[in-house]
């Protein structure tokens, strides 16, 4: 089976040795699908991983056991479009592009696809009106 | 030959008057010469719509029986001035409570604009004629006497570019800066912006009608940190953060589609004020100066991580594309206010002065000139900054 999710990694920890013990210990295949690293800072990396059920399980347990975030990757990023003032604070901090704002209009547009989950817009508006919701995966 | 204020507003009131929003004249421009400009076109609108964290409302209460004399005054659990007289106050936009970091003055003053009940509570010691030392009660802008706003820094003409160089998120007003320069805010409304449009402030003045939250308002006085004399550029634009406008308006005739509070991570509560200011297009010069377009307006790119270090200059056709170039390297743009709200407001101006509703009013003192800006110094102290 294959699973999609994000991981979030923090700061002083990177990672490409946990991808690589993923793959070498834990025996589950995984495919980056977006990667947002840069080494000792925050990073996000969308992956699908590709195991059977128990090997998946462990090799969340391993990468929470080494502080990385694991959000099931059917987490739903929306906002209040009725309130939105089209002002573009979460697109300065939206870097995956899932949230642009441009010509010809300069309203804002979301594109679920590209959404890596990372949380900045939620802090970033300043009329705080992103919601996230996770669904559980099993 | 030049018109003049009488003649422009004659034109209003006969629904005469050729009325064009800042961008369409710039667009305009690029087939017309300044003279036909300024032969063809009377009024053009120009707006902005951002956080000014320098606003704040005045308002007054009304006297209880038995009276009080307010000197601690809480709205909605937010201390406000207690220092006006027995039951006035002034709410700043950055008002809070530091255990509330993220409610504030800004979205009172949004709550009371929206007709929403407010808690005020206040304390006074006592007096022969205010005996009353307590009073809690709910009030609307509706139950109470005067509600107007009064922001003593709005308007900014231009603003520096915000990136952050260090390896850490930074929160700021300029919103959330990515590390490493990954993202770079802006905040004018570019050729929209109104003074940018008027930049040495030849028809902005005190008395000056405005579009000011929804309904009219005034130029009440030079903006503080009012900076005439900045570096310009070619087209006669600073360069940088330079003039401000003080405004002020009835704020029960406000609307909350152009007026919002907001709260940034980390750093504290603002308020988004929508503005416009019609221009009259009184000769060829203010012709030529309402045709400035984005490539021509320049701005200065400021390292908010590192003690706002100067990184270059671009402008806001650049800005505008969703990428410029700082030290060789490709950078993110996003803009921080809306631009989508100041055309709203450009075209509501317009179609006012196009119905004949709104006429222009001739400053009665212009802004001041040879000003700069000071900073602070300690003197007398120890500089303990508490770093
Ligand atoms: S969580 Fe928000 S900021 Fe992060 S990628 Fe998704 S939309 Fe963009
Ligand atoms: S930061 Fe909030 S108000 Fe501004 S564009 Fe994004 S969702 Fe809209």
């Amino acid at each position: 089976m294959t699973q999609k999710m994000i991981l979030n990694f923090p700061a002083g920890i990177s990672g490409t040795p946990i991808t690589y013990e993923l793959i070498r210990v834990h025996d589950v295949k995984v495919n980056i699908l977006k990667a947002e690293i840069q080494p000792g800072q925050i990073g996000s990396l969308l992956v699908e991983l590709e195991g059977d059920q128990e090997k998946l399980e462990k090799a969340k347990q391993f990468l929470i056991s080494n502080g990385v975030r694991v959000s099931p990757v059917s987490s739903k990023v929306s906002y209040d479009e009725k309130r939105c003032i089209n002002c573009g604070n979460c697109v300065s901090a939206c870097f995956s592009g899932a949230l642009t704002i441009g010509a010809p209009d300069w309203k804002l547009h979301f594109n679920p696809e590209k959404c890596i989950a990372c949380k900045l817009c939620l802090t970033a508006c300043p009329q705080k009106l992103f919601r996230i919701e996770f669904s559980t995966i099993n | 030959m030049a018109k003049t204020y009488e003649e422009i507003n004659d034109k209003i009131s006969k629904g005469k008057a050729v009325v064009l929003t800042a961008e369409e004249v710039s667009e305009l421009a690029k087939t017309l010469s300044p003279k036909e400009i300024a032969q063809k076109v009377d009024v053009v609108t120009t707006a902005t719509f951002g956080a000014m964290c320098s606003s704040g409302a005045f308002l007054n209460f009304g006297h209880p029986t038995p009276g009080i004399r307010m000197e601690k005054i809480e709205l909605n659990g937010v201390r406000v001035c207690g220092g006006l007289a027995a039951v006035d106050t002034y709410v700043g936009a950055t008002d809070c409570n530091p255990e509330r970091p993220a409610y504030g003055g800004a979205h009172i003053i949004e709550e009371l604009v929206a007709g929403k009940e407010i808690v005020l509570e206040a304390w006074g010691k006592g007096t022969d004629d205010y005996p009353r030392r307590h009073i809690k009660t709910l009030i609307t802008k509706d139950s109470i006497n005067e509600a107007y706003l009064y922001n003593p820094r709005n308007a900014y003409q231009n603003y520096n570019v915000a990136v952050n160089s260090t390896n850490e998120i930074k929160h700021t007003y300029m919103g959330t800066l990515l590390p490493q320069l990954r993202n770079a805010a802006y905040s004018t409304a570019g050729e929209l912006s109104p003074l940018i449009n008027d930049p040495e402030c030849r028809t902005i003045g005190l008395g000056t009608r405005i579009f000011l939250c929804g309904t009219e308002g005034y130029v009440a006085w030079n903006g503080t940190q009012f900076h005439s004399t900045r570096e310009v550029n070619e087209h006669g634009i600073p360069v940088t953060n330079a003039r401000t406008l003080a405004v002020v308006g009835d704020l029960k005739q406000m609307s909350t589609d152009f007026l919002r509070a907001a709260y940034y991570e980390k750093y504290g509560v603002s308020l988004f004020v929508g503005l416009g200011i019609p221009i009259p297009v009184l000769d060829e010069d203010l012709a030529h100066r309402v045709s400035i377009r984005n490539e021509q307006i320049e701005t200065t790119i400021s390292d908010y991580g590192d003690g706002y270090k100067i990184l270059g200059r671009t402008n806001y056709a650049a800005l505008r594309s969703g990428e410029i170039e700082i030290q060789g390297r490709k950078v993110r743009t996003a803009p921080v206010s809306s631009l989508a709200k100041a055309r709203e407001i450009a075209d509501i101006l317009k179609s006012w002065i196009t119905n004949g509703k709104f006429t222009l009013s001739a400053p009665v003192r212009p802004m001041p000139t040879n000003t700069s800006v000071k900073p602070l110094t300690v003197r007398g102290f120890e500089d303990e900054t508490g770093i």
